[in-house]
């Protein structure tokens, strides 16, 4: 079932805004360069405070630009697109850290640095933006905790199985307490029994109040958190359900 | 701001590209050192011009009881009426500063003292062989020669002028020429070294792509991005810059020894040293500095 898409608050002319949703994209066109179809054309969409969205779709279908433009990692060709109150077009470029200080980020390929241990990957995060070195040592832990690899802060990633590595990515992203969680296909390299143990620190993340928005390939685990589904199809959001499944046959 | 963070990053970029890291200190150190000779230099011409400047004579030598040159055979002997309107010709000239009578023992003696580390050449010179003479000071050696030894020239009683400076012109320009071509050598190498310094940040910037990339994931800012870059080619600059402040005392260790050859001794002060040492150390970090941020701009885009 099709839902048309849902009613967006007005958007004041201003940079900065406290109340309304997250994510507010309003007809997003983004065509890359020497290419004569956009990646996402005409995207309207609004993800509040808190939530929890799958973004599902064939691969390109424009999941990964959608991400790419929140982080503004690009830039759309047309439209406009409203991050955490801020509105990106008026970002400058000195202020994107700011933006992406705010939102963290989870890749299928896990990311960590191979010469620093889990402790030292997640505590990494925190001092490139500079935080106080007690304030790192209280809250590292905590995370490691929270992901649930209590004792082992002290492995290598290559001690580590990709499960495990996963939550270290996610650690890493959750440290600094981000508004938004974005995650591309992340259980795309592991089981699907170690999935599961992903997908409820997912979920974990999700209950402190942060907004999660997953890329993903996996029906299996969309099916069973009955969570907002997005679909996209070249680009054009083809479905946006409350408490969606992978597929349309169901 | 942490510096402890970005000292350690910094380590681990120099150790990582040691190769690079190395060949740019090489680099630098050579390129500096001779730029830095090239000041050294720059600065002991002028020095020594300026010394001798105050030194240099016009020697017009008097015809005496023996004549050798043409022009002494035509005159004869210089009389005494010859002697005083020589001289007082001299004194009415507006370049001369100052008209000296050597008599041919006082020339003798100032012969003997000169050339004393060469005995042989003392004692082929008997009395009577070196004529008296006019030591003239000139207000400028360089320019006032001329139209002071056309004046003099064809008197009667005058053998022959001599110049201190015509053999200082011909020193100077060996020494100019030896400036410039350091100085060509220099600014060859210092574009290496330009080249070499975006080279190895680039590299570095390489190797620590995965390190970078997290940074601005998570946030982190320009400034903290780029630091470490930009420390690691100022200190590969300031290693070169230290390996150079050995050459140039090197140098100018040379360049005081090389004085030993001249009846005046021209040294550059310590001071001098400093101010060429301190010049290179902020063109070092100058080179550095600026190539490092520029690469950076290219290859770290947030």
């Amino acid at each position: 079932m099709i839902k048309p898409g849902r009613p967006r608050a007005p958007v004041p002319d201003s940079i900065e805004r406290s109340d309304g949703p997250v994510i507010h994209f309003e007809s997003v066109t983004k065509t890359y360069p020497n290419q004569s179809r956009p990646a996402l054309e005409s995207v309207d969409l609004d993800v509040e405070k808190g939530e929890f969205v799958f973004l599902v779709g064939p691969s390109g279908s424009g999941k990964s630009t959608f991400l790419r433009l929140i982080l503004r990692e690009e830039r759309p060709t047309d439209g406009r697109i409203y991050v955490a109150g801020r509105d990106l077009a008026r970002l400058t470029t000195w202020k994107v850290p700011q933006l992406r200080r705010r939102i963290g980020c989870v890749f299928q390929d896990f990311r960590l640095l191979p010469g620093k241990n889990v402790y030292q990957n997640i505590a990494f995060a925190l001092e490139v933006i500079g935080k106080p070195r007690r304030f790192i040592r209280k809250v590292v832990p905590e995370v490691i905790d929270l992901v649930g690899l209590e004792g082992k802060g002290d492995r290598m990633p290559d001690e580590l199985s990709g499960g495990e590595q996963q939550r270290v990515a996610m650690a890493r992203a959750f440290v600094n307490r981000p508004m938004i969680l974005l995650a591309d296909e992340p259980t795309g390299n592991i089981d699907p029994a170690t999935s599961i143990g992903i997908m409820k620190v997912l979920d974990r993340i999700n209950r402190t109040g942060t907004t999660v928005v997953m890329a993903t390939h996996d029906a299996a685990i969309v099916d069973s958190m009955r969570k907002r589904v997005i679909e996209l199809e070249y680009g054009k959001v083809v479905r946006d359900q409350s408490r969606g499944v992978y597929g349309q046959a169901y | 701001m942490r510096a402890q963070f970005i000292f350690g990053e910094v380590w681990v970029g120099l150790r990582r590209n040691l190769t690079m890291t190395v060949a740019l200190i090489v680099v630098v150190a050579i390129s500096l050192s001779l730029l830095g000779t090239g000041l050294l230099v720059v600065k002991q011409v002028s020095h020594t011009r300026s010394l001798w400047q105050s030194k240099v004579e016009l020697s017009i030598f008097l015809c005496d009881k023996n004549p050798l040159s043409p022009q002494c055979q035509n005159s004869g002997q210089a009389t005494k009426a010859d002697t005083n309107r020589i001289e007082s010709t001299l004194k009415n000239l507006p370049e001369v500063v100052s008209v000296t009578y050597r008599t041919q023992a006082q020339n003798l003696a100032q012969f003997r003292k000169e050339f004393a580390s060469n005995q042989v050449f003392v004692k082929s010179v008997s009395p009577g062989d070196i004529p008296a003479s006019f030591q003239v000071k000139l207000r400028n050696a360089q320019a006032d020669a001329g139209p002071v030894t056309a004046a003099v020239t064809g008197m009667p009683g005058v053998d022959s002028v001599g110049n201190d400076s015509t053999i200082l012109t011909n020193f100077y320009r060996l020494l100019d020429g030896a400036r410039n071509a350091v100085i060509v050598v220099a600014v060859i190498l210092i574009v290496a070294a330009i080249l070499l310094v975006a080279n190895t940040i680039r590299l570095s910037a390489f190797n620590r792509r995965r390190e970078t990339a997290i940074m601005r994931l998570v946030g982190a800012s320009n400034f903290y991005v780029q630091l470490p870059f930009l420390v690691e080619g100022m200190i590969a600059g300031l290693f070169g810059w230290l390996i150079a402040v050995g050459l140039l005392v090197g140098a100018k260790a040379g360049l005081d020894g090389f004085q030993n050859y001249f009846p005046f001794r021209a040294q550059l002060s310590v001071s001098d040293l400093v101010e060429v040492v301190v010049f290179t150390m902020v063109i070092a970090l100058l080179l550095c500095g600026t190539t490092s941020f520029l690469t950076l701009r290219r290859y770290l885009r947030v």
